[in-house]
């Protein structure tokens, strides 16, 4: 092809004084699905609203070339009938996308009446259809949905159906898959090659282009033939999918690819002492009756049937579930944090139930936690060494001022952090080194066991590969046994030991990492490991 | 007046050490840079700079807290006893003793009269010295010798503002006044304030039947007839401001209780806290350290526009007729006096003045309170560009 459909040439943007996109080269032919990537960041998001011209606050310079008009240069009339028409998008997170007010097939129906001049009834039609090509089943029933009635993949699908209304040329999707569960995130891209394979958008007979905005490099490579990595607003590098990654050549490219983690594990001898294990743990929820029956008590919801887990002294063991499947109820019911409903935990072969509130509050030095929030899991109105320090005056009160210092400053030391991070307040740092600070947080405490509920998911590639090298040297330095939460297979891949897979409360398969990786037995963790390769 | 209880609010951010704070730019990781270079800023601090930056609130918090503490001095300013008297070679103090009027060559032993020609004219003998306080007189201060025939005179040489109805003089009833009802504004925020983020937090922190229970008891409490008590309460007691204050107090936390209480559920489930329980802290101390210092951004902002609500309130049953009783200075009275005898015009225009200068000062000081506090907006420091996130926000998604 001569012409590229879509092209940005020396494309600066500007957020006041700070220049987030710099001097950006890109090109999308038709029918081409090409993938831009980068860390958090990176301005790839930027970008891809810029096209649109959908962030007002922006200063945009260079050319950003549709069909050879100039994007850039349009009044804003004018732009109007390229977005959602020719150029569309599908957002990150579906259920904002989604006016929750509106039923989604009125969602739909609005931008064919409006692009298309379709009456009502007309408009409902097709939207049927579109929702029946997204793959949503029952699509006459779900065009009267409201968003909160549909699942994150049906939505997500909805969302993609509304992008297609009006046969757009170009398709942008900003991270479609990132809020999904990982076997959904699956099917989504599967959809999204389908309906591009299969012609069904043709626009005066030539297929529709996708363009891709992800920091995941495996969907990349099962998605894109074409990929740009973008790091600090420069495109470094671009080229066919399969090339870029054989044989990448700038090292952000390289440092990128690198990023997923490999396992480098000692063994645990199977004489270890069993630190942590629970019998047949049971978690319930109350759950409200509908109507007047909720007057007379509540129903109970299973959040964790009869779960038997056992961690021996330096071992990790993975909790592997997609959302919704008890994994984080698990590792709360372990911690204390709720009340289990049945069965037992022991600590150091200790029932927990049989001792007093004042042991369990000594055990928890013990026992600690490590969450998936950076943000969120650290009080933003105290200083690090406060943070870290506040259970070290809990659990050793005998410590004199001078020698807590002498352990926060230790610890730090420990995570990475420079001693100046010790006055600093949570929101001087980054996502990866706020995690640290919860890391050191807990080991300062010297625990036996560690809990690391979703540990890396909020941190970028390069950023995450980092964390999880820190707790493999502290696991090995300190023999720590880590309970590692997550749904990222790649995780648990280079960090455990054994796996336990869990659906819908139930543990459905568990056995040595390895092994359960290549042979999955089980339907749902084979559809896991499938979905993550 | 916001700052003092911010500090109050969160004292941990205050017991910083300020030699602590500095920048010790002696790192070497390349990758901390910007924690070597930036100084850190506890949130308290933070907020202040940003109030700061916000000209009209900041300038108005100046021009407030210097009127109330001129009004606090009003002793100094508007007494109808002088400040210094140095008579037949003594010193004497009328403000802090009382003299009586045969000290200075009168007759009788009761007190002096400092507005009696006889004794000005004692007093300005040569080589006496008398110093008369700017404005001489005092909130309850009758001038039998004055040259106006009826009450309320207007503006002349002796009373700047005229008096009001019965004859007392404007200006210090205005500063007077004015102290009176600044004090009980800021009396009836703080217990108001105490009383919701108590209220407020056991209900968020215990949710369940605790909470369950103590909206229920709120809400029944809420619905009660606030004016009609204190109707029934002016006609069977004497109004006193203690009386008034109790009663507004009673009433004044609900709604900020509401708020803290929101707060208090929503930040319980953040995972700080649930890091902190797991670190075996007890209840009080995860509400005192954790919860509460971030449960306060609605409780700060709230801070002047309550105070203003306090001053409205008193202003309003002082008019009504249920509140202090002459000769006690307050502002509304002076407003009803006003509307009474609209040909006094100098009466209504100086109460209503300096009741209007009030709020619109406690108006900007809340505005610029909020935007401080609204984390939306960027701090514009020099070196600091408006982040790609926060601009970002409302499109990109709340994933995670």
């Amino acid at each position: 092809m001569t012409q590229p459909l879509l092209a940005l040439e020396n494309v600066s943007i500007h957020f006041g004084n700070k220049r987030v996109v710099d001097n950006l080269n890109l090109e999308l032919r038709a029918g081409e699905r090409l993938a831009l990537v980068g860390e958090s960041g990176s301005g790839k998001t930027v970008t891809a609203l810029s096209i649109l011209r959908l962030l007002p606050q922006t200063r945009i310079s260079g050319r950003i070339l549709f069909n050879g008009e100039n994007l850039v240069a349009k009044s804003d009339d004018a732009l109007r009938q390229v977005r959602g028409a020719d150029i569309a998008m599908v957002f990150q997170e579906p259920m904002s996308a989604l006016n929750p007010l509106y039923t989604i097939g009125a969602q739909i129906a609005e931008s064919l009446m409006l692009h298309e001049g379709l009456t009502r009834a007309q408009a409902r039609v097709r939207t049927i259809s579109l929702l029946e090509r997204t793959g949503i089943r029952e699509p006459e029933r779900r065009v009267d949905s409201f968003p909160h009635q549909l699942s994150g993949g049906q939505l997500q699908r909805a969302v993609i159906a509304m992008a297609l209304a009006c046969n757009p040329r170009v398709l942008i999707a900003d991270e479609p898959t990132t809020a999904l569960d990982v076997t959904v995130r699956a099917r989504i891209v599967k959809l999204l090659i389908d309906l591009q394979e299969q012609g069904l958008t043709r626009h005066n007979g030539e297929p529709m282009a996708i363009l891709l905005i992800t920091h995941d490099l495996n969907l990349v490579r099962r998605f894109a033939q074409r990929v740009a990595v973008i790091e600090k607003g420069k495109l470094v590098e671009s080229g066919e999918t399969e090339t870029l990654f054989a044989a990448p050549q700038h090292p952000y490219t390289i440092k990128l690819i690198n990023s997923i983690p490999v396992r480098n594990l000692q063994n645990v001898s199977p004489q270890a002492p069993l630190l942590l294990e629970t019998r047949r743990l049971r978690v319930e929820y109350p759950k409200k009756r509908q109507g007047i029956a909720a007057w007379w008590g509540s129903d109970r919801f299973v959040a964790l049937a009869s779960a038997n887990i056992e961690l021996r002294q330096g071992e990790t063991i993975g909790i592997v579930g997609e959302s919704g499947s008890g994994k984080s109820t698990l590792s709360q019911a372990i911690l204390q944090l709720i009340r289990s409903a049945a069965g037992e935990i022991e600590f150091e072969g200790a029932p927990l139930a049989s001792l007093s509130k004042s042991r369990i509050r000594q055990l928890r030095s013990r026992l600690q936690v490590v969450f998936q929030d950076p943000f969120g899991s650290l009080s933003p109105r105290q200083t690090v060494s406060q943070i870290i320090g506040e259970g070290l005056a809990l659990h050793f009160p005998e410590l004199s001022a001078e020698q807590r210092y002498q352990r926060i400053a230790q610890v730090l030391q420990e995570v990475g952090l420079p001693l100046t991070a010790l006055d600093a307040y949570p929101h001087e740092f980054s996502g990866g080194q706020r995690q640290r600070i919860a890391i050191a947080r807990a080991v300062v405490l010297e625990p036996k066991v560690l809990i690391l509920d979703e540990p890396t998911s909020a941190l970028d590639v390069s950023i995450q590969n980092q964390v999880l090298k820190l707790l493999l040297g502290l696991q090995q330095k300190y023999g720590l046994s880590y309970v590692l939460i997550t749904h990222d297979l790649s995780v648990v891949n280079a960090l455990a030991h054994r796996v336990y897979v869990l659906k819908d409360g139930e543990i459905v398969e568990h056995g040595e990492t390895e092994a359960l990786m290549a042979s999955p037995a089980n339907p749902y963790t084979q559809a896991l490991v499938q979905a993550s390769l | 007046m916001s700052l003092p209880v911010i500090e109050i609010s969160s004292p941990e951010l205050t017991s910083q050490d300020p030699a602590k704070q500095d920048p010790a730019s002696n790192t070497t990781a390349a990758t901390n840079a910007n924690l070597a270079s930036s100084s850190h800023q506890a949130p308290g601090k933070r907020l202040w700079k940003r109030f700061k930056r916000h000209k009209l609130g900041f300038y108005s918090l100046i021009i407030f807290v210097s009127l109330y503490v001129f009004t606090l001095a009003g002793e100094l300013v508007s007494n109808d006893k002088p400040l210094v008297i140095y008579y037949e070679k003594q010193w004497y103090f009328p403000l802090l003793k009382d003299y009586p009027e045969a000290e200075f060559g009168g007759n009788l032993p009761i007190q002096a009269d400092y507005h009696d020609p006889f004794i000005q004219a004692q007093l300005d003998k040569p080589g006496n010295f008398v110093l008369y306080a700017p404005n001489p007189y005092y909130y309850d201060t009758l001038n039998y010798f004055s040259e106006t025939d009826h009450y309320p005179g207007p503006p002349d040489h002796d009373n700047k503002l005229g008096t009001d109805i019965a004859g007392y003089d404007i200006t210090a009833r205005l500063i007077y006044g004015f102290r009176v009802s600044v004090t009980f504004a800021l009396g009836l925020t703080l217990v108001g304030t105490i009383l919701g983020i108590a209220i407020g937090a056991i209900q968020g922190f215990f949710v369940g039947r605790v909470d369950l229970v103590t909206q229920r008891l709120i809400e029944i409490w809420g619905s009660m007839p606030e004016l009609y008590l204190l109707i029934i309460f002016a006609s069977v007691f004497e109004p006193t401001l203690s009386l008034l204050f109790i009663l507004l107090s009673l009433f004044g936390w609900i709604h900020l209780s509401d708020y803290v209480r929101a707060e208090f559920l929503r930040n319980r489930q953040l995972e700080y806290v649930k890091a902190a329980r797991a670190l075996g802290l007890s209840n009080s101390q995860i509400i005192w350290r954790h919860i509460l210092p971030n449960s306060l951004t609605p409780v700060i902002t709230f801070l002047p526009f309550r105070m203003s609500a306090a001053i409205m309130a008193l202003a309003s049953l002082d008019f009504l007729g249920m509140g202090v009783t002459a000769p006690a200075p307050s502002l509304g009275q002076l407003l009803l006096q006003g509307k009474e005898n609209l040909d006094a015009w100098w009466i209504a225009l100086s109460a209503f003045s300096v009741l209007v200068l009030t709020l619109l000062l406690l108006t900007f000081m809340g505005e610029a309170l909020r935007n401080a506090l609204d984390t939306r907006i960027a701090d514009e420091q020099p070196d600091a560009e408006p982040q790609a996130d926060t601009i970002l926000a409302p499109l990109k998604t709340g994933a995670a």
